[in-house]
């Protein structure tokens, strides 16, 4: 097959890893080649996180996306989805913002019951080591989230939303 | 907007479409039954205790508690004249299939944010003075 230089695989660090750190907490880490100010950049202007936060393998698409980046500042990002009628909003305020070092946002689409996310960018050598972490407010509204999000195996609820969409309308 | 956009997705079309989905879906549809979930998430209980703690009917109780166990999200076992109800193999393996899919979320984003950091890093470059290392 295909030995190129191009297919070994990506050093560690540049994988995300994700960790379930505590009962309500979800810590996320990924390295980028880059200095943290072009990251931090692509996080904080509206035209750029248009082309990574939703990207083509999620099958949505984005309707609009504001994000005012300072301290109490609003976010709105709007999706739409073949299968949904209604777009779908997600939105919050910005609790915390230290240009190119540290981002803060609520996630208010759910309620009270959502996370506060909290981002790190941090210079490593060259690159930017990235952290975020989502925290719940209790271990309760962790489980919910996982409750009603995972209905059953990832999969095996891809497999059958397949098999409904392809299913010929009543 | 964190989580799970993919699951925003789902809860989307398990409310608009219920009917056409399968026994899992119709179970979680229904904030009592999630709320059910939840409890038995932290310890078992019986169908009485679970019937006081959602202030229902022995009987609803004993409905709610039949299309999770039918959907293999609760699993229940008879003692004596008490039915205990705890989470089923189903439920407990959703955990970890929504921790891979909250993983997959953010290495498909970060994958393609790498391309938009190696763009700014190219204009970068090319745009202000030219750099040489």
């Amino acid at each position: 097959m295909d030995a190129g230089k191009d297919d070994k695989p990506a050093p560690a660090r540049y994988r995300t890893s994700v960790e379930r750190k505590s009962a309500r907490e979800l810590v996320v880490t990924r390295s980028f080649n880059a200095p943290p100010p072009l990251v931090f950049k692509a996080w904080t202007t509206p035209r750029l996180l248009m082309r990574w936060w939703a990207p083509k393998s999620f099958g949505i698409s984005f309707v609009s996306c504001e994000a005012d980046v300072r301290v109490g500042g609003s976010y709105r990002f709007v999706f739409s989805h073949p299968a949904s009628a209604q777009p779908m909003a997600f939105f919050g305020k910005y609790i915390e913002v230290i240009p190119n070092a540290r981002l803060a946002w609520t996630n208010e689409e759910g309620g009270e019951a959502g996370a506060v996310t909290t981002v790190t960018f941090e210079q490593r050598g060259d690159e930017t080591l990235v952290v975020l972490h989502d925290l719940y407010p209790s271990k309760e509204a962790l489980d919910a989230a996982i409750a009603s999000g995972s209905a059953c195996g990832f999969e095996e609820t891809f497999a059958q939303l397949d098999d409904f969409l392809a299913a010929p309308a009543p | 907007m964190h989580a799970a956009i993919f699951f925003a997705i789902l809860n989307h079309m398990v409310h608009y479409q219920t009917t056409r989905l399968d026994a899992s879906f119709a179970a979680l549809a229904d904030a009592t039954r999630r709320g059910i979930l939840e409890r038995l998430g932290r310890e078992d209980a019986s169908i009485t205790e679970l019937a006081e703690k959602f202030d229902m009917s022995l009987t609803g109780m004993k409905k709610h508690v039949g299309v999770l166990e039918r959907a293999g999200l609760v699993a229940t076992e008879k003692v004596g004249r008490v039915r205990t109800c705890k989470l089923g193999q189903r439920r407990l393996e959703a955990e970890t299939a929504w921790i891979d899919g909250y993983h997959r979320q953010w290495a498909a984003r970060f994958d393609a944010l790498d391309k938009v950091v190696e763009e700014l890093k190219r204009k970068e470059k090319t745009g202000g003075r030219r750099k040489r290392r």
